[in-house]
């Protein structure tokens, strides 16, 4: 699996929290997190830090690295809140975008931009790419972090499927930076810019981006974090909001599943979430099972980025706001000639690292014996995936003994046999001593 | 379903037995072994094309022939399957070989299957192939994929 070694991780866990009940340990889409002297252990070599751990925690031990408003904000003279379109999923009754914009501008932010905007010209863009016809078909889509890292560790025969794209945060950054430049005639540095999202996946691409040397973000805030506080700024706003949302129902509806794949318009898509059904997915795909579309959205979470771990907000519920919110927007936004300046940042800088993954020869023959011994080592095993041992499943088990991280005696059932039963080498240790 | 032999020298042996009319199970044994070749490190076009071939066997042994055993051998320089069954047997193998042609009963072709492409896959996606059948009797279909240095 491919390493990011030097790369800072969202994820992490309270262990006073931890009560090592493997739900993490089960559900983790790389096999990444293993239970340890009754704590949770998570191997950051191979976490795609797709949050889903935080999210299935029933104790909330596992929580998200994320920045706080209040640490930060004083390092700059003006601070810009960029709005990941899931927040607008998060509020009961919401008349209008505006509500929420206006309400970032009550409590310490001194300009917002939509990230949905940056989405829309994003989504006109691929549009155009796609007509070219030059991407190898079908075409993935690169806007969740966590399916990019999936594929990278789990299918990398898929990666040259990735659609080379920039995604829409960090486009939505540098026009926001430089609207605030304008502005103000502050130097760049001076502009903090503050990305409130539902995704801890974020958190690490905004640290080490996939496809561009870095990020204009600066800090990623969650939306929990933020949640009261805003609530509190949007219901104390004068009469007459200000009109501060620029984006149609094409941006917007990113927050959802679907929304990606519809901004397309005339492009047949195929849209799929939640790590497990992205899995089956991936799986299909490399099997070379043309599934039926051109451009297929992936997306971590339950219901799209709604469903992000940072998010308040039941998925669903979130989702269906979602919707309604778009109802009473236009389409889109006019694309303006200033929108197409943006576009020379659109196009991935850096190719994504492709890992090479296939043996040859000795590692072939060494790989051959490794899988000949787990399999052998099953045989022994309950095959029961109980989790007492730490290791989510027995096959997972197998692996970490033969690789040295873990002994047979961690079974529970294993134990049990071998101490239910007389020890013939001590008992033929005994009769030599007589 | 699987049995594994153990072998001290660089070959992995897998065993694996095909239920008659379970389409539900149909394709485990070959989704099986692409996980396995995966782990291993084999190359994606070599893993893809032993699933096909094996796929296309495993579907065709629920198919026509009632289910049946189906053995892979992994070496470090290829993978062979062979797959036996004790079905009715092809009576003309030429036939079955053309792409479109199918004996497959309706019941089949409702779910999709039958297309005829079969046999025609296995071997096109195979680096050899041998098909020793008699009628009444069962068929025994070898082929292997090679690993390339």
């Amino acid at each position: 699996m491919h390493s990011d070694q030097a790369i800072s991780h969202a994820v992490t866990l309270n262990i006073n929290k931890c009560k090592g009940c493997t739900t993490c340990a089960r559900l983790c889409p790389t096999e990444a997190i293993r239970v340890r002297n009754g704590k949770a252990q998570i191997f950051y070599d191979s976490c795609i830090d797709c949050g889903n751990c935080i999210s299935v925690c029933p104790h909330h031990a596992v929580q998200a690295v994320v920045d706080r408003f209040e640490d930060y904000k004083d390092r700059y003279a003006y601070c810009v809140a960029l709005t990941a379109p899931a927040l607008y999923g998060q509020f009961l009754n919401l008349e209008s975008v505006d509500t929420v914009l206006n309400g970032l501008l009550k409590i310490g932010f001194d300009d917002v931009f939509d990230v949905a905007y940056a989405a829309e010209m994003v989504s006109n863009y691929t549009r155009r790419l796609l007509q070219e016809d030059k991407l190898k078909r079908p075409v993935i889509s690169s806007t969740c972090p966590a399916v990019i890292r999936l594929i990278r560790a789990r299918f990398p025969s898929l990666c040259d499927h990735i659609l080379p794209v920039v995604a829409p945060v960090h486009i939505a950054a540098k026009m926001a930076r430089d609207l605030a430049v304008k502005k103000t005639g502050l130097p760049p540095e001076k502009i903090g810019i503050f990305y409130i999202s539902s995704c801890a996946a974020k958190v690490t691409d905004i640290k080490n981006p996939i496809g561009i040397e870095k990020s204009d973000v600066d800090h990623v805030l969650s939306i929990r974090d933020i949640f009261i506080p805003l609530l509190k700024g949007m219901k104390n706003l004068p009469g007459g909001l200000q009109k501060l949302g620029k984006s149609g129902l094409i941006g917007i509806g990113w927050a959802a599943s679907g929304g990606e794949g519809a901004a397309l318009l005339k492009e047949k898509y195929f849209a799929t979430d939640g790590i497990d059904h992205v899995v089956q997915v991936l799986e299909q795909l490399e099997d070379g099972k043309f599934l039926s579309g051109t451009f297929i959205e992936l997306k971590a979470c339950t219901c799209g980025c709604v469903g992000g771990a940072l998010a308040v907000e039941n998925p669903f519920v979130a989702m269906a706001r979602i919707h309604q919110v778009c109802r009473d927007l236009p389409f889109t936004h006019a694309l303006t000639p200033e929108d197409a300046d943006y576009e020379a940042y659109m196009n991935w800088t850096s190719p994504l690292e492709v890992p090479e993954t296939h043996t040859r020869g000795e590692g072939m023959a060494f790989a051959l014996q490794e899988v000949v011994r787990i399999e052998e080592l099953k045989k022994q095993l309950p095959g029961l995936d109980c989790g007492a041992c730490g290791a989510p499943t027995c096959a997972i088990l197998a692996k970490d003994i033969v690789r040295g991280s873990a002994a047979l005696t961690d079974c529970v059932f294993m134990s049990k046999q071998s101490s239910s039963q007389p020890d013939p080498e001590n008992e033929s240790e005994e009769k030599n001593d007589k | 379903m699987r049995d594994v032999n153990e072998n001290a020298q660089d070959i992995l042996h897998l065993h694996y037995v095909v239920e008659p009319d379970n389409f539900a199970a149909a394709g485990e044994a070959s989704s099986n072994v692409k996980r396995i070749l995966k782990h291993i490190g084999v190359s994606p076009d070599v893993i893809r094309k032993v699933a096909i071939a094996m796929y296309e066997g495993e579907i065709n042994m629920v198919i026509h022939a009632r289910g049946g055993d189906i053995d892979v051998d992994v070496s470090p320089e290829m993978i062979r399957m062979v797959l036996r069954d004790q079905g009715p047997g092809i009576p003309d193998v030429e036939k079955a070989m053309q792409e479109g042609y199918s004996t497959a009963p309706d019941s089949v072709r409702d779910l999709g299957f039958g297309a005829g492409m079969g046999l025609p896959n296995m071997k096109n996606y195979t680096d050899t192939m041998q098909i020793d059948t008699e009628v009444g009797v069962g068929t025994t279909l070898t082929m292997t994929v090679n690993i390339p240095a």
